[in-house]
């Protein structure tokens, strides 16, 4: 189904928190153009998967291969060289920062990526509150300027982590248009979700993670036959 | 005015100036810890040791080699950032796990024994440093050395191109925003223990140019540092720890407030910095500039 090709392999990723052993062998792999979701309850392991990709876990094994290369034992700053760009769940927006500092804040890591005015243009609250405190936003546009920050650096591969969490319906709309729109433009997105119904707005496939496991993968066209199935994975 | 409250102004005028330049010499040295703190979370303890090193470098540098005092400012800071740099990559970065105590108790060893080698060396008595800039000017109120003069300008310029580095230029908002996120900012790309490493040996080299500007007007001596930090680190609790502006402005107007208290009442001179610490800290526990956490 997924030959060698795919963009992002991981395989048997271990990681831990100090003594606690959190990821028991996560393996799943995303294509280039993919939108993939890790679907799961609270403490599954899908934030903690996705810092162990990005390196910001120290205590982490097994193997992440990005476009063919072994990323395990590389610090998360020449991760990020490799294109790939991570936008916490808490957002990880900096208050002695104003909004134009946190959104040039990341450094350029490769060519192509957005610029200030294609950006603007997706999020235009962020142009009117350049000189604003980052941390005086609304909670909205503190996620489009911690998403807006990681399109202009050409990074290709986007770790969103719960985008949506706590948000308003008519935001969330406006982020899954967003996602929608950066897989047209060729982008490959791992997204984290605790609500599938949204997730299957936005993704081709799912993984299910419990107990830093992957347990099973669900196609999003599949996503209406497996709804209990699903429910009864999240605890809905 | 002035002989109504009994005060000849010459000796009003004098003690300001003094109390400038010591208040420069506080405002360069806190802001140095401010920097170190901010973003290693280290009580630097050894901040007077280097101070210290940088007046015997340029004695060093003038006396060994004829290097003069305008190289030195240039070379020193370099001299003595190398010297910092190596210091936390060998001790330091092992300790930013743990709790501030270690990082102070470490770097309170180093300052004794640094000051220690020192001392053995060149003995407690102090060495010359000769004036760069002999002479004066004669005001209406009183009799401004050059070198003098000198000091309070080039402070001021190191002061406020080290807040506009910080708070201004790219390269700050690198560090402000890894005083918040290390881990976010290192995952952003960017090299954050080596941003950590530079920025050690540049609060060092801050230090270290402070000394070099020192040496003229205080002779150079092995204790000159441990004389001054007790006081320095009083303003930076009184400033609050990590702000620079707060650094800034408190170094130079407790030098001023001291100077001002010689004048008025002699006998304060030497506690007024710590009643003012004692007074914010039941007042503003975080100090002036600081931000509660």
């Amino acid at each position: 189904m997924h030959n060698g090709a795919s963009e992002l392999a991981v395989r048997d990723l271990n990681a831990w928190y100090g003594e606690s052993h959190i990821l028991h062998g996560m393996q799943f792999e995303v294509n280039k153009g993919e939108v993939v979701t890790l679907l799961g309850r609270n403490g599954a392991g899908k934030t903690t998967t996705m810092k162990a990709v990005m390196g910001m876990i120290p205590s982490r094994k097994g193997s992440v291969l990005f476009e063919g290369e072994e990323l395990i034992a590389l610090p998360s700053n020449k991760i990020a060289r490799r294109g790939l760009a991570f936008c916490p769940e808490e957002r990880g927006i900096f208050s002695s920062l104003n909004v134009y500092e946190n959104l040039t804040l990341p450094p350029a890591v490769r060519p192509g990526g957005m610029s200030l005015d294609d950006i603007y243009q997706i999020f235009p609250n962020l142009k009117e509150r350049l000189k604003s405190q980052g941390t005086k936003l609304s909670g909205g546009e503190q996620q489009m300027l911690a998403i807006g920050r990681i399109l202009r650096t050409g990074a290709n591969f986007l770790l969103l982590d719960e985008p949506t969490e706590g948000l308003a319906p008519v935001i969330v709309q406006q982020i899954g248009a967003m996602i929608r729109l950066l897989k047209s433009k060729g982008y490959t997105v791992l997204l984290v979700e605790q609500n599938f119904r949204f997730a299957s707005t936005v993704a081709d496939r799912h993984y299910v993670v419990e107990h830093g496991k992957v347990i099973d993968m669900i196609a999003n066209d599949q996503i209406a036959a497996n709804t209990q199935k699903l429910e009864s994975y999240l605890g809905v | 005015m002035f002989e109504l409250l009994g005060i000849a102004p010459q000796a009003l005028f004098g003690q300001l100036l003094l109390g400038l330049i010591n208040g420069a010499f506080y405002a360069m040295l806190s802001l140095g810890l401010a920097v170190i703190f901010g973003l290693l979370n280290v009580i630097n303890f050894t901040h007077g040791a280097q101070y210290m090193m940088g007046a015997f470098v340029a004695w060093m540098l003038l006396e060994w080699v004829g290097v003069p005092y305008w190289g030195a400012l240039v070379l020193v800071p370099i001299i003595v950032g190398a010297f910092g740099v190596l210091l936390e990559k060998v001790f330091l970065k092992r300790l930013y796990h743990l709790d501030h105590l270690y990082g102070l108790l470490l770097t309170f060893g180093l300052a004794l024994m640094i000051e220690g080698v020192f001392r053995k060396q060149f003995g407690s008595s102090g060495l010359p440093y000769a004036n760069p800039l002999p002479g004066g000017t004669r005001l209406d109120f009183m009799f401004l050395p050059n070198y003098r003069a000198w000091v309070v300008v080039a402070s001021l310029v190191i002061c406020f191109g080290t807040w506009f580095l910080i708070e201004r230029t790219k390269l700050g908002s690198y560090l402000r925003a890894a005083v918040e996120r290390p881990d976010l900012v290192q995952a952003f790309g960017i090299n954050v223990p080596r941003m950590i490493t530079l920025t050690y040996g540049f609060g060092v080299g801050l230090a270290a140019l402070a000394g070099v500007l020192a040496a003229p007007i205080y002779s150079v001596n092995p204790l000159m540092g441990s004389n001054l930090i007790i006081i320095v680190f009083a303003v930076v609790v009184i400033g609050g720890m990590g702000s620079i502006m707060g650094a800034i402005v408190t170094g130079f107007g407790l030098g001023v407030i001291e100077g001002l208290t010689k004048v008025f009442y002699p006998e304060a001179s030497n506690t007024v910095i710590f009643i003012i610490m004692a007074i914010v800290l039941m007042l503003k526990p975080a100090g002036l500039f600081g931000t509660p956490k």
